[in-house]
């Protein structure tokens, strides 16, 4: 190893109290990395409970970040708020090796996608099946209840998500709320939040072992088996390799990544939507001509639809789920001319790069058009358009959750209308946890649609 | 024109398969094979659909004279 002699970065200004910037972190995250940018330029750094973090940004170190192997950048270490929720022995994310052999029959290779097409269209007919009138619905209770069904059928079976009601999207909303930055200086802190998780973590290990009774109980399984199935029939020294508490920590795992990102995106595509008439009434448009050329809701999710794609694209650039990226440095680093410790965090932030200028001219508006041709602001800005991050980690998901915003769509904006219930500005992201989620109430109003054909 | 691949970035999620399977075969885990380097205009369409549906940017188009 070569000793770095370069000096620290520039540490932003606003450290407070023995945890540096941890209480601005929990209350204005995205100001805290916006001063770093604006006060120190592209590496920068705060005080995250004693750790150094060092945050990039720009093209050309997020290309350095997402490319640099996890030798060096672990990022298995750098979220010490998810361990409690998954529990022991489930990590995050896989090294990239790992990834590569996870993706053999994974459900989200690109052969798959048509059935997960069928399967999410569905769900959503479902969800809606009991709608009439005019009435209002929030927008994140309604998509985090929907996309709890699509994410356990699509990734552990429709076996599974048959036997699910809405008690289960309520107890893994109180795990996504577990997530104080408070982990930092103590992932099992004394704090209501945190309290919350571990207790419903308890509640869905009694809900996944009742449901693992009903399957002792019905006796082998027959051509609907499914992953939960396959985990019960995996013995060890002829007892069950894995407990109810084990399986209910990979299915949380499972279902983590695909949830509140896509609940989140489906709501803030929905809203941008609707303060932009005009947007709106161009994808219903869209959409429309699709209709009417004829085809399944599952077919269309999988063609090209880009007005609905922009839209969903510059909802997820102008409200990334995830909003700091990190990774723990394993040894001494040089970026960017400054030294990064060894143990200190590394970060990139979506919230950040997504609205560099130039990179995204005018980059508070929402413009969809941005994507379309010559634009195409995504494809041009591989590296600071980064709301599924880059590199090796980046999202595995990404294509899955794409097609799974498109059927949602499909559905919702054939049969209803909606329009904002409350006022435009008043929709906002609740940043006080790591896991980024829309602040109730968001309200928004719900009406048949009568389609001139 | 002529297919780029980043073999670092290259994941084996198959998407080009499925957009483009007489040009791409991906092995689970990747990296993806490129079957035919430089496609005919034929296939110029499912080519394009194939590099904007990667979901690791791991392919891209050289424009060629």
């Amino acid at each position: 190893m070569t000793t770095v002699t370069a000096p620290p970065p520039p540490m932003v200004s606003g450290a407070a109290g023995e945890h540096g910037h941890l209480e601005e972190l929990r209350h204005d995250p995205i100001g805290l990395m916006w001063r770093v940018h604006d006060e120190c330029g592209q590496v920068g750094a705060f005080e995250l409970a004693g750790r150094t973090v060092v945050l990039l940004s720009g093209a050309e170190l997020n290309e350095w970040y997402f490319r640099t192997p996890d030798g060096l950048l672990d990022q298995a270490a750098a979220y010490p708020f998810m361990t409690p929720i998954f529990g022991k022995g489930v990590v995050f994310d896989a090294p990239p090796e790992r990834r590569a052999e996870m993706l053999k029959n994974s459900a989200l290779r690109g052969p798959q996608m048509k059935g997960h097409a069928e399967v999410i269209a569905a769900e959503v007919e479902r969800m809606v099946a009991d709608w009439s009138g005019e009435f209002t619905i929030d927008l994140l209770d309604f998509f985090a209840e929907l996309t709890i069904y699509t994410s356990s059928s699509c990734l552990i079976g429709k076996k599974f998500r048959d036997q699910l009601d809405d008690r289960f999207a309520a107890l893994y909303h109180d795990l996504e709320r577990g997530t104080d930055a408070i982990a930092y200086v103590d992932p099992y802190a004394p704090i209501e939040s945190f309290r919350r998780r571990d207790e419903a973590r308890v509640e869905l290990v009694k809900l996944v072992e009742a449901i693992m009774d009903t399957r002792v109980a019905a006796g082998p399984p027959g051509d609907d088996a499914d992953l939960l199935d396959l985990l019960m029939s995996v013995m060890a020294d002829g007892k069950p390799r894995f407990t109810a508490d084990e399986i209910t920590g990979m299915f949380i795992g499972t279902m983590f990544a695909g949830h509140h990102t896509t609940s989140g995106t489906a709501a803030w595509t929905l809203i941008e939507l609707l303060r932009q008439p005009d947007q709106m009434a161009a994808v219903v448009a869209e959409l429309d001509a699709l209709y009417d050329a004829g085809g399944e809701v599952s077919f269309q999710a999988l063609r090209e639809i880009p007005l609905l794609e922009a839209a969903i694209k510059e909802a997820l650039r102008l409200h990334p789920p995830l909003i700091l990226l990190l990774r723990a440095a394993t040894e001494d680093i040089e970026v960017g001319g400054y030294l990064v410790r060894k143990g200190d965090l590394v970060a990139a932030s979506p919230a950040v790069s997504n609205r560099l200028t130039p990179d995204f001219p005018d980059a508070e508006t929402f413009d969809p058009s941005r994507y379309l041709e010559p634009r195409r602001e995504d494809d041009r800005n591989p590296w600071t358009w980064i709301p599924f991050g880059g590199g090796k980690h980046r999202c595995v998901g990404a294509a899955f959750a794409v097609m799974q915003l498109k059927a949602i769509f499909l559905v919702l904006l054939r049969d209803y209308r909606f329009e904002l219930a409350q006022p435009s500005d008043s929709y906002r992201n609740d940043h006080s946890k790591m896991v980024v989620q829309l602040q109730q109430p968001c309200a928004v109003t719900v009406r048949p649609r009568e389609r001139s054909t | 024109m002529k297919i780029a691949v980043d073999a670092d970035l290259c994941q084996g999620h198959a998407m080009c398969e499925v957009e483009a399977p007489e040009v791409f075969r991906a092995p689970s885990g990747g990296p993806v094979d490129v079957l035919i380097a430089e496609p005919g205009p034929d296939l110029h369409d499912a080519v394009t659909a194939a590099v904007k549906y990667c979901p690791t940017r791991a392919l891209s188009i050289e424009e060629t004279a």
